[in-house]
């Protein structure tokens, strides 16, 4: 192909701006590498660089401000023959600085160039990232109170495998942008440029003041050796390879028939790290078995290992609406903190609830049936507290059978943590 | 018969793989983990990519990517996460990129609480774009809408190349229950129309169908996408009537097909003057509250919204002519509310509504009805 350009959008470009330069390499190094335009697409975002994907007959996705790698990343890993061209200013490095360092560190085969031209051209030429402090720019004194960011120091830290500093005058260009793209990974080049209509009105910028600048930073020449490693997408590939078995849903089949199944209403009261959840997991294993309708409700808060976990199951024959507890069957009492959640909940309670409390744990008053049980007296743990207590519910056929806990923990768990279950169990109810 | 027991999340994920969805891109935040956690197991064996973003802003960048290159796309948040999707909402809505977007709502304002329901983001849902152009928002009521929601959801997204939201709430997200999955009665599965024929037009609908027929990035076919205000062409432009024409597009698409994205469940009784109106996890306790007024001898009728935007006023209107009072609950302090009051300006229209990170009980609400 003679050019990608597209005649009929003509390059917009301030006269003098190194953006025209760039636009007309970029086209050199299509040409070169003898891309095929269909797959090769050109991400953008906003700012003058932004403009780059209109001129180029490609396939293009201009996007919003800073955001152009994301764009990028989910193109590349559903059409990994695509040729992922991104191009940046500054302004979009400093807002979408954390998809830089995401896709630095992830490798994923996309180009990046950024087009460091000192500061937001469009907008009226204020301060960005990568402002000298020392500049005059559209932002009062902003700048001078900051300090400018090396965008491929920070690439080469979160570890690009390929990072390249050049002037965006650099006779070599095409040259250096076709070495980026055919590299295999994430490539960062970025280009020192002059912004014509902002930057230089108070700021003293050439070609080759460009080129002292660049000779004065660390040099940044293209593969980072000690960064080299598989691209992402090749290795997402091949990890997720070994992921071959889609979990089906668990279908529970009814085996008991039980004689007039009413609604249960079931709390277990406890603390983060008693595998409350899991207790009341298996309540509902074993209601399923039964071929009724359950729901577990929990509460817990977002710390993990301490504060209340609470645990509400529902078990009816019908479907079931309100998953909240209107008038609890079984409460089982197993830390002091469970209980203070729901403490509002013991004073309308008659002696048809029944409540199993741990020896330790003090209730409020209540008009329901209460049992103790003396955890530490059966050397029962604290972790296995609501397991046991669901054999000593089922042990006087509460809710659930001793034969419904046990196909129900022979369903959850494999033979190895059912043995242990049933031991913990026995304990409880001997 | 065999049941499944599960949580809305799981559901929500097993009805994305069940329409057809092969990427999900999110981040972690409760309680709309575990659907990521479950893409996470579901995708790969099915040779789907499940990415984790190193933000929400990035995870709907990757979602939007992977929708341009053809993938169906399934993202899932919670309100603080709507809040930082905006941006890119707004672009999925302008430029007609299809996206399904789970919400599982908790307890707003800002972080608010993470382990604590409430159906904070109704309104934020359809407004919290910078376009104002309308959005299909679905709220399911248990894990199984979850599932068949889901699918629905996926089936508009495609048709109407727009982003779709299920507006889940933690306290079905978060709850597992018994689902009979063999009693779902699939929707036939929607495929984005391709286009086929010569001079390919981006954003060129056909004369009488809402939405352009679409090419992926990538195809023989050379593709443009820009969030920029643009014509058919896909170039951005300033003049008015090219925008004006785009515009009243994008609002009518879905505007028109109110009656045909409309979703609802319902339960008319005789002798009542009086219907409930709910959505969501709340209507659960609506429906205990119904029974339990019926059985006292004081029946009312029940509408359970299932699609809340577009708002579908025709069935709304249709379905309270019959009724002086109109009584509605919500999760939150008042949203949905405003837009019944607007539609139905002959009835008396009672709201209770409560936003403490608790569930509204059947005794609060029989009280509300009670309480005339």
């Amino acid at each position: 192909m003679n050019s990608f350009l597209n005649k009929e959008r003509p390059l917009v470009f301030c006269p003098g701006c190194t953006h025209e330069k760039i636009t007309r390499e970029l086209d050199k190094t299509f040409i070169q590498l003898e891309l095929e335009a269909n797959n090769t697409v050109i991400v953008t975002d906003i700012g003058c660089s932004g403009l780059f994907d209109t001129f180029f007959n490609t396939h293009a996705l201009h996007g919003l401000h800073g955001r152009a790698l994301t764009y990028a990343t989910g193109l590349k890993m559903s059409n990994p023959e695509l040729n992922v061209i991104v191009t940046m200013g500054d302004g979009g490095l400093g807002i979408g600085g954390a998809h830089v360092l995401s896709a630095c560190r992830r490798n994923l085969d996309l180009t990046l160039i950024v087009l460091n031209n000192f500061n937001f051209g469009m907008t009226g030429g204020q301060y960005s990232a990568t402002t000298p402090s020392d500049a005059v720019v559209g932002s009062e004194f902003l700048n001078r109170a900051e300090v400018p960011i090396d965008i491929c120091a920070i690439a080469k830290s979160a570890g690009a495998t390929y990072v390249k500093r050049c002037s965006g005058h650099d006779k070599n260009l095409s040259d250096i942008l076709s070495d980026a793209i055919r590299h295999k990974g994430f490539s960062i080049v970025e280009t020192l440029g002059i912004c014509t209509g902002r930057f230089t009105k108070q700021n003293k910028i050439t070609p080759k003041i460009i080129e002292e600048k660049i000779e004065k930073l660390p040099l940044m020449d293209g593969v980072v050796e000690t960064n080299t490693r598989e691209e992402y997408g090749s290795l997402y590939g091949k990890l997720a390879a070994e992921k071959t078995k889609f979990p089906e849903a668990i279908r529970i089949e009814k085996k008991f028939d039980l004689k007039d199944p009413k609604r249960e209403e079931i709390v277990i009261l406890g603390s983060a790290g008693m595998r409350i959840v899991t207790a009341g997991d298996i309540v509902c294993y074993a209601g399923l078995l039964a071929g009724l309708n359950v729901s577990q409700k929990n509460d817990y808060n977002i710390t993990v290992l301490r504060g209340q976990s609470v645990s509400e199951m529902i078990i009816s024959p019908h479907k079931i609406g309100y998953a909240g507890i209107h008038s609890p069957t079984v409460i089982v009492a197993l830390s002091a903190e469970g209980v203070v959640r729901r403490k509002e909940m013991f004073k309308d309670l008659g002696n048809e609830t029944f409540i199993l409390k741990a020896a330790d744990v003090d209730i409020p008053e209540t008009s329901a049936t209460v049992v103790e049980l003396d955890f530490k007296d059966k050397g029962i743990k604290k972790h296995d507290r609501a397991l046991a207590s669901l054999g000593v519910i089922a042990q006087l056929e509460k809710v659930l059978t001793l034969d419904m806990l046990q196909s129900a923990l022979k369903l959850r768990f494999k033979k190895s943590v059912f043995d242990m279950a049933w031991e913990t169990i026995e304990k409880a109810i001997h | 018969m065999a049941l499944s027991f599960m949580e809305g999340n799981e559901a929500i994920a097993r009805g994305a793989i069940a329409a057809g969805c092969s990427f999900f891109a999110g981040y972690p935040i409760t309680p709309a983990t575990t659907i990521f956690a479950n893409m996470l197991k579901f995708l790969p064996p099915k040779k789907g990519i499940c990415l984790q973003g190193e933000d929400e802003i990035a995870s709907m960048g990757y979602c939007i990517g992977a929708s341009m290159a053809g993938r169906k796309v399934l993202t899932a948040t919670s309100g603080p996460g709507i809040s930082l999707y905006s941006e890119q909402i707004s672009f999925a809505i302008g430029s007609e990129i299809p996206l399904v977007i789970a919400d599982v709502q908790r307890l707003g304002p800002s972080t608010g609480s993470a382990t604590r329901g409430a159906d904070s983001d109704i309104q934020f849902l359809q407004w919290g774009s910078s376009s104002g152009l309308p959005v299909i928002v679905l709220a399911p009521k248990d894990a199984l809408d979850c599932y068949l929601l889901t699918i629905h959801a996926f089936n508009f997204a495609e048709e109407f190349r727009c982003p779709v939201f299920i507006a889940s709430n933690k306290e079905i997200g978060m709850t597992k229950e018994s689902v009979d999955l063999d009693s779902v009665i699939h929707p036939d599965i929607v495929e984005r129309t391709k286009f086929e024929g010569e001079n390919f037009i981006p954003f060129m609908a056909k004369s009488g169908e809402s939405a352009p027929h679409f090419l992926p990035i990538g195809d023989e076919t050379l593709v443009r996408q820009t969030s920029s205000t643009h014509g058919p062409d896909g170039y951005i432009t300033t003049d008015p009537d090219v925008i004006t024409a785009t515009q009243d597009r994008l609002r009518n698409k879905i505007l028109a097909a109110e009656e045909r994205i409309t979703l609802f469940e319902e339960d008319l009784r005789d002798n009542t003057d009086t219907i409930i109106i709910s959505y969501g996890v709340t209507s659960r306790g609506v429906t205990d509250a119904a029974d339990s007024l019926a059985k006292k001898g004081k029946p009312v009728s029940t509408l359970t919204l299932k699609t809340l935007w577009p708002v579908p006023e025709k069935m709304i209107v249709e379905k309270c002519r019959p009724y002086k009072r109109v009584v509605v609950i919500e999760m939150n302090l008042g949203q949905y509310e405003r837009e019944l009051r607007r539609l139905l300006p002959d009835k008396i229209v009672d709201f209770y509504g409560q936003m403490n990170g608790k569930l509204i009980t059947p005794g609060k609400i029989m009280e509300v009805v009670e309480n005339e």
